[in-house]
């Protein structure tokens, strides 16, 4: 069983939370606090492997991490998980991502962690690895989304509508120009891509692919 | 109005979404808590909007703050409405905030039930994803046991997606709801063979996560998994499955032997890592669990340990790592193997990754021998030294003297070696485990007796060096150890070389300024040093250095007199009057050396740490008795406590009797002897050392004479310990030297028999201690219990699963169903009503049947009671024309037994539908007991069922006639005894008078064509539900079909609908109505308060059909839910209903009712039956009566009857419920 999927950055902020057994948020924090400790203190050559911080379960549970370019993505196992298999499960998650976000940086995790979780959700449920065939993860994402877009297409032109309906009754002076400007707002400036997990593509030696 | 919406809509565009609220945090990171806050106050306004989308912004925003640690709980009924939404998109983010903070404690979970239903049911996959995936996060036991079957439905769907999510949820449920393991398992060990191979490896996933816990009831499956290890590629299935077979191989040797061969095929064929390792593994567990006798698995173990030595002198740190976890399994059962790594793992020692080190460490642990401690220990030593970072080299020390101390220091063969060890280990500073050194000092010293003087050197040493240790004086630095050198100095002071030095030594003013403990302990010994001391100079010629001593005492000790430490203070103030005494005697010139060291004289040995708990308490001994009587006032306070302790234990008063106590320290010695002979676990001298002993080396050529005591601890060069390592060395050599001679000699006496021992390494056995290792046992009380530590927790909810898989379903394991028709219902009027033509025993058979069946756990009696009063029910319901029941035998047997799905009944052509208006769980148990038991919709043919039917009839029969006589006899049994302190249960008195009929059934709706009349009853397995009985009676002479039962909805009251069905939809009737006949449904309400009687709107929608035409028709009612629908009759003892009224939480509140003529008995029967309650105590014109509520409030009557006035009090924990409730009996009285 996973007991705790953690990403967080080089500074330890979170940039994705989700625990299999309820802990209060303070204690998630902590639990944050504690791992980002543990892992950050290590050399990039060293084994991925932990035992567990004292907070989520002592020596019961591994700490088996990875870490790309300023992210750090830890998931928190017990015994019944093979070590390997898990490193190659993060392999995927991340491939996964790179797929989804076309190139995934620090700042889609930031930006887009309800996105992240949906992928994640796919990936692994409820503690148990669900998918680890990275074409049927991306495939389930991209129908859903799909699926998503298909109900909210009404909703983007709503604002046009709206917009419509304002100048025709004239009435509401100021409510034009701020429909205009919540227009504008929908075509969000690009999010400049500068962080960019760097060798997303490093396989773990002599590990085949799953 | 249309403005209004605009402009929402455009408010809403102007809403903040997720990504402006991360950039919005982004640019405040000096005020990040504040604006954060502001964030939360909008969150709360777009929250208190209706338009969903605004909802479900907030939400998801929510969600985000969720994670940087900010309580969201509060929203959790806005995230069940944004759940609730029917956009895919909504439901999405509601489902994610609630499986981010939903748990156990979330009260809104209960709300979400029939939501999360309908999900699952959803014709859209991904509804149903999602809403298994948030289930998966947040499932209770509530929601387990209400959901389980839905989402065992769903195990068998036709999408493979849905499938490997409702397979592996199942394993949440299962820890929730164990009940469900037994009936779902079939179709889960059906997925190990699905043609998906996501579903496939779902199904293993779950099945060995269920069998780690509890290996012993998958041991059946191991044919199913060895197929699948040989057949299938996927390496994750692969993985799994082997090491499942890992956990199941200790439990059956046959499988481990069986799955050698595969394995190894696996772990020569794969080039994937996980899997080889994987692999290496479970062979390693499968040689574990079999018997090492077996020659050809060395070859395995041999693979094994070769391919490990491939992966930890692999570059990859990983897999350095794993191949050290493994190598660690390998060394409990074939140390030999792992022993000739030995390089190897030294090697990983010097890794500058600090877990491979720790994990090399934990390898050296299990690799030490004899031969190879001082070795492995110096290397060690090294480490210690280089080590950087105080974490790693305190771990190291704690390795080094786990190593040392294991199994009672198997492995040292030196003491002197290991106390200088010890003594070296000091020097390490800024440790946190000066106790630890400490501990093993005193531990060594008092078990190893042969070491005390040597020991004591040593310790003597330290003291005197003791400001290298000072430095460090944190809690548990490595100043304790001074702590054990000063007990150490003390207690064995007859060893020292030059106790006046140590005695010095120990009453410098610097140590003042050492922990208090540690003073509080220098004091004491220095008391116990001045004994010796004076001993010594008494005896000597010069008397003036006694006195000089008792001198130093004085002028030293008053510097601990004002120490802070109050044990410090208090032993310092005793001990100088002591001395001054002292120095007075000496100064009349009188010898006290003797009677000082007396004080101190008496050997302490060492106890067993769980001593204490062990001391059996002797029979007939009660621990919370008084002793004495309570001191009464009368006594006089200045006998002081001892003086009782004095008189109980008088040999501990005087214990210098030497004479007494030798005689019996002796005979206990013996004793004491007797019991370690017979004891295996006790670690006798061996004799061949003790024979060694004699003509080894001898206690001559202990070294201590080569140490000078007056070198500095820091001894630059090598370290002391070293100097035993080779004089160690020297002893071996010349101990081997001899052994050969004799074995020569031995071979030339006995000429080719003995080969062995003169070639090869010398073996464990030839290496013998330098000195005799008496260890002295640690004292444990006579007849102490064996160990019984239970180390299971209790808590762990695995145990909970631990079920036998392989026994058949039983009919009572069912899953339950939703249903209309719950087990504990009963329904006075149903059979009346629907009785066919039966014989009359027959009848109420079957009657009597379902009512115990109802109320199995209920009282007999009280049963009895009611079928008495449905009788007179019966009786009184004149209406029913006889001959057309007879034309409908087999659907109103249905109805009366409960039983039959109405899709059964051979007149019927109603579609097999909606699980709710078929099963109750008896349903499908009575109709498929054989077949599928997890198939509630399950549609046989009708033939067989019918057959069922009788079948079941005549064990029903059979089973109703030993029933009825147990009845009788129970009545009997209640005749005999029937005294008036029996409490009555249920107004029952057998004596009084008949009851008048009684029916709870009242009118729903009436027109020409059909008769409803109602009955609303609490479902005690949900709390927030109830179940109304509705029996259709058709007036008419037409044929009444396609009825339709539709109610319209209150926020607080819901109809429960099936899947997918809208919220406006109204229930089939599951039946048919020929002219004249009636019939019953039940329904089921959600209710949420029920506080408050409430009424609901409804309509009933039929076709008349008569020969020539067909109308449709409609008949509205009002369904009235009155407070007492809610309560359930629920038995309560004297006792418990005592301590309920004790607790003070009730709220009382009174009612009193004029005119009421009717006896007592009938007064409290009316109560009970129309009101749910059940009689607690009934005496003479007063009783005590009880009910609870369906969501658990404990309501309680006192009714006492004077004449016609009748007075009820009454408490509850709800005060409204109880308003209502009393008005509600108030009505009751009123009409009659």
């Amino acid at each position: 069983m996973i007991k705790a999927i953690l990403i967080f950055n080089n500074h330890g902020k979170p940039r994705l939370i989700r625990f299999y057994q309820y802990f209060a948020e303070d204690m998630q924090q902590q639990i944050i606090r504690e791992t980002f400790h543990l892992v950050s203190k290590r050399d990039d050559n060293v084994c991925n492997f932990l035992e567990g911080g004292s907070l989520i379960g002592g020596s019961d549970y591994k700490l088996i991490y990875r870490h790309y370019a300023t992210l750090y993505f830890v998931f928190c196992v017990d015994s019944s998980e093979s070590e390997l298999g898990i490193l190659d499960l993060i392999q995927v998650f991340v491939e996964t991502l790179d797929k989804c976000f076309e190139n995934v940086c620090e700042l889609d995790l930031i930006f887009h962690m309800d996105k992240v979780h949906y992928i994640l959700q796919e990936v692994v449920m409820g503690g148990m690895v669900l998918e680890t065939n990275m074409n049927e993860i991306v495939a389930q994402v991209e129908l859903q989304n799909r699926m998503e877009k298909s109900e909210s297409t009404v909703w983007v032109f709503f604002p046009f509508f709206c917009l419509f309906v304002c100048l025709l009754q004239g009435g509401l002076s100021a409510a034009p120009a701020r429909a205009v400007s919540a227009v504008k707002n929908m075509n969000l400036p690009e999010i400049p891509r500068n962080i960019n997990i760097g060798d997303i593509n490093i396989k773990v030696p002599s590990l085949s692919p799953f | 109005m249309a403005l209004k919406i605009v402009k929402g809509s455009i408010d809403r565009m102007f809403d903040k979404n997720l990504q402006d609220l991360v950039r919005g945090i982004r640019n405040h990171k000096e005020d990040e808590a504040k604006y954060i806050s502001t964030c939360i106050d909008e969150i709360k306004q777009e929250l208190k909007q209706d338009n969903i989308a605004v909802k479900a912004n907030a939400v998801c925003k929510l969600t985000y703050l969720q994670m940087l640690g900010y309580d969201v709980s509060w929203a959790a009924f806005n995230i069940v409405e944004v759940m609730s939404s029917s956009k895919f998109t909504y439901k999405r983010i509601g489902y994610l905030a609630a499986s981010q903070c939903f748990h156990e404690g979330t009260d809104v979970i209960m709300l979400t039930t029939n939501q999360i239903r309908k999900d699952l049911s959803s014709p859209n996959q991904y509804d149903t994803g999602v809403a298994l995936t948030g289930l998966s996060c947040f499932v209770t036991p509530d929601l387990a046991r209400d959901l389980a079957n839905d989402i065992m439905t769903l195990m068998s769907h036709t999408k493979p997606y849905i499938r490997k999510k409702a397979v592996l949820i199942m394993y949440k449920v299962f820890l929730k709801y164990p009940e469900s393991l037994r009936p779902a398992f079939p179709r889960l060990k059906e997925k190990l063979e699905d043609p998906d191979p996501g579903v496939q490896s779902a199904a293993v996933n779950v099945i060995c996560e269920l069998a780690r816990r509890n290996p012993k009831n998958y041991l059946s499956l191991a044919p199913l998994f060895f197929k699948l290890m040989t057949s299938s590629t996927n390496n994750w299935v692969l993985i799994k499955i082997i090491k499942l077979f890992g956990a199941l191989t200790p439990l059956e040797p046959r499988l481990g032997k069986k799955l050698i061969e595969p394995l190894t095929n696996l772990i020569h064929s794969t080039s994937a890592m996980s899997l080889l390792y994987e692999c290496v593994n479970t062979v390693i567990a499968v040689l574990i669990s079999l018997s090492s006798g077996m020659p050809n698995h060395s070859a395995s173990i041999q693979l094994c340990v070769q391919k490990l030595r491939i992966l930890i002198e692999d570059s990859d740190q990983n897999l350095k790592y794993l191949g050290l976890l493994a190598m660690s399994k390998i060394l409990k059962t074939h140390p030999k193997s792992v022993q000739s790594h030995k390089d190897l793992i030294l090697q990983c020692l010097d890794d500058k990754d600090e877990s491979i080190r720790l994990r090399a460490l934990d390898l050296l642990y299990g690799m030490v021998s004899k031969k190879n401690l001082m070795e492995i220990v110096k290397k060690l030593m090294l480490h210690v030294d280089k080590a950087e970072g105080t974490t790693y080299r305190d771990e190291l020390l704690t390795k080094i003297i786990d190593i040392c101390s294991q199994n009672n220091y198997q492995y040292i063969t030196n003491f002197e070696w290991y106390i200088s060890i010890l003594v070296e280990l000091t020097r390490l500073e800024g440790t946190r485990h000066g106790h630890l050194i400490a501990s093993q000092m005193l531990d060594v010293a008092i078990r190893v007796k042969a070491i005390r003087g040597f020991a004591v050197a040593q310790m003597a040493m330290l003291l005197d060096n003791a400001h290298l240790l000072t430095g460090n004086t944190q809690r548990n630095g490595i100043c304790e150890v001074l702590y054990a050198a000063a007990w150490i100095c003390g207690e064995f002071s007859e060893h020292l070389e030059d106790p006046m030095h140590t005695l010095e030594a120990m009453l410098r003013p610097k140590v003042a300024t050492l922990p208090g403990h540690i003073q509080a302990v220098y004091v004491q010994n220095a008391a116990k040093l001045f004994a010796t001391v004076l001993r010594k100079q008494e005896g000597a010629p010069d008397s003036q250095a006694a006195q000089e001593t008792s001198q130093l005492l004085i002028d030293r000790l008053p510097l601990f007199v004002q120490s802070a430490n109050l044990e410090v203070q208090e032993r310092a103030s005793c001990i100088l009057q002591l001395v001054k005494y002292i120095q007075k005697l000496q100064q009349k010139d009188v010898e006290v050396a003797e009677e000082v060291s007396a004080l101190f004289a008496g050997e302490l040995n060492p106890v067993a740490p769980k001593a204490q708990k062990k001391v059996p308490v002797p029979e007939g001994l009660d621990l919370d008795a008084w002793i004495n009587d309570p001191p009464s006032e009368s006594e006089s306070e200045d006998e002081k406590p001892k003086a009782v302790f004095a008189k109980e234990e008088p040999k501990h008063t005087r214990p210098r009797h030497p004479e007494v106590d030798e005689k019996e320290l002796a005979r206990r010695r013996e004793a004491r002897k007797q019991e370690q002979a017979n004891n295996p676990f006790y670690i006798k001298s061996s004799p061949s050392s003790q024979k060694v002993y004699q003509d080894a080396p001898g206690v001559e050529h202990i070294p201590v004479v080569q140490i000078d005591l007056s070198v500095p601890l820091k001894v630059p060069g090598m370290p002391m310990s070293d100097q035993y390592v080779k004089l160690e060395e020297e002893r071996r050599q010349k101990e081997r030297a001899e052994k050969k001679k004799k074995e020569k000699k031995k071979k030339r006496e006995k000429r080719g028999r003995g080969k062995k021992g003169d070639s090869g390494p010398e073996s464990e056995e030839d290496i013998t201690p330098a000195h005799q290792v008496d260890i002295v046992t640690e004292e444990m009380p006579e007849n102490a219990l064996p160990s019984d530590d239970d180390d299971k927790d209790p808590n762990d909810p695995h145990k909970a699963l631990d079920i036998d898989l392989d026994k058949p379903l039983m009919d009572s394991e069912k899953l339950p169903v939703r249903t209309h028709r719950p087990e504990v219902l009963k329904s006075p009027a149903e059979d009346g009503d629907g009785e066919p033509a039966q014989a009359e025993p027959k009848k109420r058979s079957s009657k009597e049947k379902k009512e115990k069946k109802k109320d199995k756990d209920k009282d007999r009696k009280k049963s009895k009671e009611e079928k008495k009063k449905k009788k007179h029910k019966r009786d009184a319901e004149p209406e029913e024309p006889v001959e057309e029941q007879m034309e409908e035998p087999v659907q109103s047997e249905a109805s009366a037994e409960v039983a039959a799905p109405p899709t059964s009944t051979p007149t019927e052509e109603v579609e097999p539908t909606p699980p709710e208006t078929t099963s109750t769980p008896e349903t499908t148990s009575a109709a498929a007991p054989e077949s599928e038991p997890e198939e509630p919709k399950d549609t046989e043919p009708e033939e067989t069922k019918s057959s069922k039917h009788k079948k079941k009839k005549q064990k029903k029969e059979k089973e109703d006639k030993e029933k009825k006589k147990k009845k009788r006899h129970h009545h009997h049994h209640h005749h005999s005894d029937g005294a008036g302190d029996e409490s009555v249960q249920n107004g029952t008195v057998e004596e009084e008078e008949p009851l008048p009929p009684m029916s709870n059934y009242c009118l729903l709706a009436e027109n020409s064509y059909i008769k409803m009349v109602c009955d609303i009853q609490g479902n005690l397995q949900d709390g927030s539900q109830v179940v109304v009985s509705v029996i259709f009676e058709n007036k008419s002479d037409c044929f009444l079909k396609s009825m339709e039962f539709n109610v319209l909805d209150s926020l607080n009251s819901k109809l429960q609908r099936p899947e997918g069905a809208g919220p406006h939809d109204g229930l089939t009737v599951p039946f048919q109505l020929p002219p004249g006949v009636s019939n019953e449904a039940r329904f089921v309400f959600s209710v949420q308060s029920i506080v408050m009687p409430q009424k609901l709107k409804g309509t009933l929608t039929f076709i008349v059909k008569s020969e020539d035409s067909s109308t449709h028709e409609k008949l509205d009612f009002k369904l009235h839910f009155t407070c007492t629908s809610y309560l359930i009759t629920t038995p309560c003892y004297s006792d418990a209903y005592a301590k309920l009224l004790e607790s003070g939480d009730l709220k009382a509140s009174s009612l009193k009712l004029e005119g009421v003529n009717m006896p007592f008995h009938h007064l409290l029967a009316r109560i009970c039956f129309h009101h749910h309650f059940s009689v607690v105590e009934r005496i003479d014109s007063c009783a005590s009566m009880y009910s609870r509520s369906i969501q658990g409030h404990h309501v309680c009557l006192l009714v006492k009857t004077s004449g016609e006035t009748v007075s009820i009090d009454a408490k509850c924990d709800e005060p409204s419920l109880l308003g209502n409730v009393l008005e509600e009996i108030k009505q009751t009285f009123s009409r009659c």
